[in-house]
């Protein structure tokens, strides 16, 4: 699926070679998942819990909340998207990060794959690809469930979904990038502290006008933030041509990350 | 090379304590000894490990303090000027240092008791000394309860620098705090005693863990929800570890309820003892 | 029709050529200049004790590592160029198995052969044939994990031809397994090697060495010392037969002198003395005639083993 961007990518960034058999691997793990398909289907109940925890609980408390752009919109309304973005972020995250750590370093899986035709590109292509479905799935579930709860508000969140695969190639791509980093378990505190403040203050649960203005700045920076910004103006449909700078920013991320992990794992592996 | 620290002698002249180095008979440890003997080797592992759990243990409620007592607070208290008087800050932070006992208590008490049952077989090594199952458990709750002490005192300390408690008999929240963990420690002690692999802590994150922590009264009092699910908050144990440390941390103890809470925390730590003994009988000696 | 092309085979058609082939990791040289050739049809063996630079040619071989220097040429093409053309053609077994083990054993085969871009339908043919070759039809729907060593050794090797490979390369296809389990592992790879496949393996076991292989180097130190088939090896570096002696002694060096005069040449050894002689009994009576008193004397054939004890002074496993 993002097979295309990466190939235009290879005449301008030296990538290293692939055999074209990216979606071989995203088989294999479809077929892996098939003996835990419990993980797969609980995966999406984080974000719904989130929703109707803090959409009835906090929204009960502040009835409506003034998003950056200045709507007065409910609670629920406003915490969907955001934690649409953030379920993206996540799904994405532990799929390159955990499992593709375990496949690295203890499962030796792609020291078989690499014997095979298939090279570090269609490893970083394939893994990255099924992050984005399963998070794409997640997504999909959670944006029903968002709807039936009435938290959204236009019909530009049919858009939500696309974007929320844009943020899960973003996430997906620098997680598997930073994994190929790491040496152990023990490292894997520095995704959560990455993860954790971002899922708290990307503009997530309160809007991005209580920070002090320097701090604003801060927050500005981080992917989430984006993501966050771009499902909430699409799902309140208040589209302009902002929204396009958020795609960018995550897909110049996610391009990053790509390379950076197919160049990674052919130094790690092809040794 | 767990039992290699010394021990206390209280059991014995310093003569009886020598005499078990030796040879042939030897007299008995007592329970205490014992107990301590399994406390001190956590200890021993603890202190090469505990930068790993840094982030987890102590950034994490941190966090949550910023984002929800002051970043949502704010909101909150623009909106409605707080809840039930206080300001939220005040609301939320009882209720982080509740809900933070129950992070310690799953991360001391899945992977790492899995690990020593399965992995590196650590109970096993202890059972071939003179310990039973019942001095390892002792010893390794004792060893989460130093654990959950540590981890609420340091967040106590930051809350109390933010403001986070209206009176100073807020102290008292980590004698319940402690509790509120215990109570979750036993039972999944019990839990993980019966696990093959992770598939069931994943569940135990997802359908336990975040569910309790969104809706125990936490982030708002239990009463926003519709009357049918409040039942629901009155049988876990986070909802009353956060109704009672809410209780002490503003100095508004009804006497009643708060017995009440502290009771059924109890019933979950003797309940879950009770279980983890026998599950763990049954796993380590069949 | 398992086990792959049984195309006529042309005496000396090269498959696989290296001179010079040297592989660093930092300023550690890992594999020394080393030239070797192997043709098609033939069992070719690296025999040498751990550490000796066999997985790395191996790996260089495979394509999975980066040749420092020299030349290396498979189907007379470079691996630099041409890795994946190449690993399209080539069957490999690492040393430590590389199975997947969220995967059960039938659908290792099928994943493993869609890596190759072979289709799902000609996938589904070749692994039930090939779990057949392995002896392992009743375990197809199983979990790999609980398999025994042998059984997991054999489903990589099966596994591994998923793509009808022309050169299989197998790094210590026994190691670390039982008698039992290494013999029928022996039997499986005599029948590739009937039906045509070029076998390349390695191995610090002189039996194995000398059961598989039609020619063999002998490798120390990232270096080929020696060269040949295991008959002329042991002809060549070794007397017909050797006798051990065991002491009754702390250290063997301090008996060795009894024995000097004795055989053609003396090996000692911490724990026992050999005695290389074409007839061995002949030294044991010369030895019992000295009025010697050994705990224990023996006479064996010589074997590869001896070869190499000759060559660096060192015994292979350690
Ligand atoms: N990736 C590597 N980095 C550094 N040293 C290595 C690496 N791989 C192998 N070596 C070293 O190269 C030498 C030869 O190793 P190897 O080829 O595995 O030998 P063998 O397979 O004969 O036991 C050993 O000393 C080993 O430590
Ligand atoms: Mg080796």
């Amino acid at each position: 699926m993002s097979a295309p961007t990466t190939t235009r990518l290879t005449s301008l960034v030296p990538m290293p070679a692939g055999a074209g058999l990216a979606r071989m691997l995203v088989e294999r793990n479809i077929t892996s998942f098939r003996h835990g398909w419990v993980a797969l289907v609980t995966g999406f109940a984080e974000p719904v819990f989130y929703l109707f925890s803090l959409g009835i609980g906090i929204g009960a408390l502040v009835q409506t909340v003034t998003t950056d752009s200045g709507a007065e919109v409910s609670y629920p309304q406003f915490v969907a998207p955001a934690l649409l973005a953030a379920s993206a972020m996540n799904g994405a995250v532990f799929d390159s990060t955990f499992n593709v750590f375990f496949k690295l370093r203890y499962a030796k899986l792609y020291d078989a794959v690499l014997a095979t035709p298939m090279g570090p590109r269609d490893i970083a292509v394939g893994e990255i690809a099924w992050s984005l479905i399963r998070g794409g799935l997640y997504s999909a579930a959670f944006l029903v469930v968002a709807l039936l709860a009435g938290a959204v508000g236009s019909w530009w969140a049919v858009l939500a979904l696309p974007a929320a695969v844009f943020i899960g190639f973003a996430f997906a791509a620098l997680g598997m990038f930073a994994t190929t980093f790491m040496k152990s378990w023990v490292h894997f505190d520095y995704i959560t502290l990455a993860i954790q403040p971002m899922f708290l203050f990307s503009a997530t649960f309160f809007p991005l006008s209580t920070y002090p203005e320097a701090l604003q700045w801060v927050v500005r920076v981080t992917p989430l933030y984006h993501g966050v910004a771009l499902e909430r103006a699409l799902m309140l449909g208040e589209v302009g041509w902002g929204v396009l700078a958020h795609v960018g920013y995550l897909v110049v991320l996610g391009a990053i990350g790509v390379v950076g992990t197919a160049r990674r794992l052919e130094k790690l592996l092809l040794s | 090379m767990a039992m290699a620290t010394p021990l206390p002698s209280d059991a014995g002249t310093d003569a009886g304590v020598r005499s078990r180095a030796r040879p042939g008979p030897r007299q008995p440890l007592s329970t205490a000894e014992r107990m301590l003997a399994v406390f001190s080797y956590f200890l021993t592992v603890y202190r090469r490990t505990w930068r790993g759990s840094i982030i987890g243990r102590f950034l994490s409620p941190l966090f949550f303090l910023l984002a929800m007592g002051v970043g949502l607070g704010s909101l909150v208290n623009d909106r409605v000027g707080g809840v039930d008087g206080l300001p939220y800050l005040q609301f939320v932070v009882p209720a982080i240092v509740a809900t933070q006992t129950m992070w310690v208590a799953m991360g001391e008490s899945t992977y790492q008791v899995l690990g020593y049952i399965k992995w590196n077989m650590g109970y096993h090594a202890m059972l071939a000394s003179p310990m039973s199952v019942r001095d390892v458990l002792r010893g390794h709750f004792l060893a989460v309860a130093a654990h959950l002490t540590t981890a609420t005192t340091i967040f106590m300390g930051v809350a109390a620098l933010f403001g986070g408690f209206r009176s100073v008999a807020a102290v008292f929240c980590l004698p319940i705090a402690i509790l509120t963990g215990l109570a979750f420690t036993t039972p999944i002690f019990a839990f993980t005693a019966r696990q093959e692999g992770d598939d069931g802590f994943n569940i135990l994150f997802r359908w336990v863990v975040t569910p309790l922590m969104l809706f125990s009264g936490t982030f708002f009092p239990v009463e926003q929800f519709p009357g049918w699910m409040q039942p629901i908050a009155w049988v876990t144990p986070l909802w009353h570890g956060v109704e009672a440390c809410r209780d002490v941390a503003t100095g508004a103890v009804a006497l009643g309820p708060f017995v009440g809470h502290v009771a059924v925390l109890a019933v979950y730590v003797a309940v879950g003892w009770w279980l983890a003994e026998r599950s763990f009988a049954a796993r380590l000696v069949p | 029709m398992v086990l792959g092309s049984v195309a006529t085979v042309t005496e000396d058609e090269t498959l696989l050529s290296a001179t010079g082939l040297t592989k660093t990791f930092g300023d550690f040289t890992a594999v020394d200049g080393i030239d070797f050739a192997v043709r098609k049809g033939e069992c070719f063996g690296f025999l040498g004790p751990n550490g000796a630079g066999k997985s790395s040619t191996m790996r260089m071989v495979g394509c999975v590592s980066p040749v420092t220097s020299g030349e290396l040429r498979l189907f007379g093409l470079d691996p630099a160029r041409h890795g994946p053309a190449i690993r399209a053609r080539l069957g490999s077994c690492p040393q430590r198995d590389t199975l997947d083990e969220e995967l059960t054993v039938e659908e290792n085969l099928w994943v493993y052969g869609r890596y190759f871009g072979l289709s799902r339908k000609e996938v589904r043919t070749r692994a039930a044939e090939l779990l057949d070759f392995a002896q392992l039809t009743d375990r197809a729907g199983d979990k790999v994990e609980p398999l025994s060593g042998g059984m997991k050794r054999r489903l990589t090797i099966a596994r591994s031809l998923i793509n009808s490979p022309e050169i299989l390369l197998l790094d210590e296809p026994t190691t670390g397994l039982d008698p039992q389990a290494r013999h029928v592992l022996w039997d499986r790879l005599f029948r590739l090697k009937r039906s045509g496949v070029t076998l390349v393996l390695t191995t610090h076991y002189m039996d194995e060495a000398e059961q598989l292989c039609d020619r063999l180097v002998v490798m120390d130190h990232g270096r080929i010392v020696a060269e040949g088939s295991p008959r002329s090896l042991i002809d060549e570096y070794s007397t017909r037969e050797v006798l051990e002696l065991r002491f009754d002694a702390e250290d063997h060096q301090d008996v060795a002198e009894q024995v000097t005069g004795i055989g053609e040449r003396v090996e000692v050894l911490p724990d026992r003395l050999l005695v290389y002689a074409d007839d061995g009994d002949q030294a044991a009576a010369v030895v019992h005639s000295r009025g010697i008193e050994p705990l224990s004397a023996l006479v064996r054939r010589a074997t590869l083993e001896d070869v190499f004890l000759h060559l660096t002074g060192r015994t292979l496993v350690d």
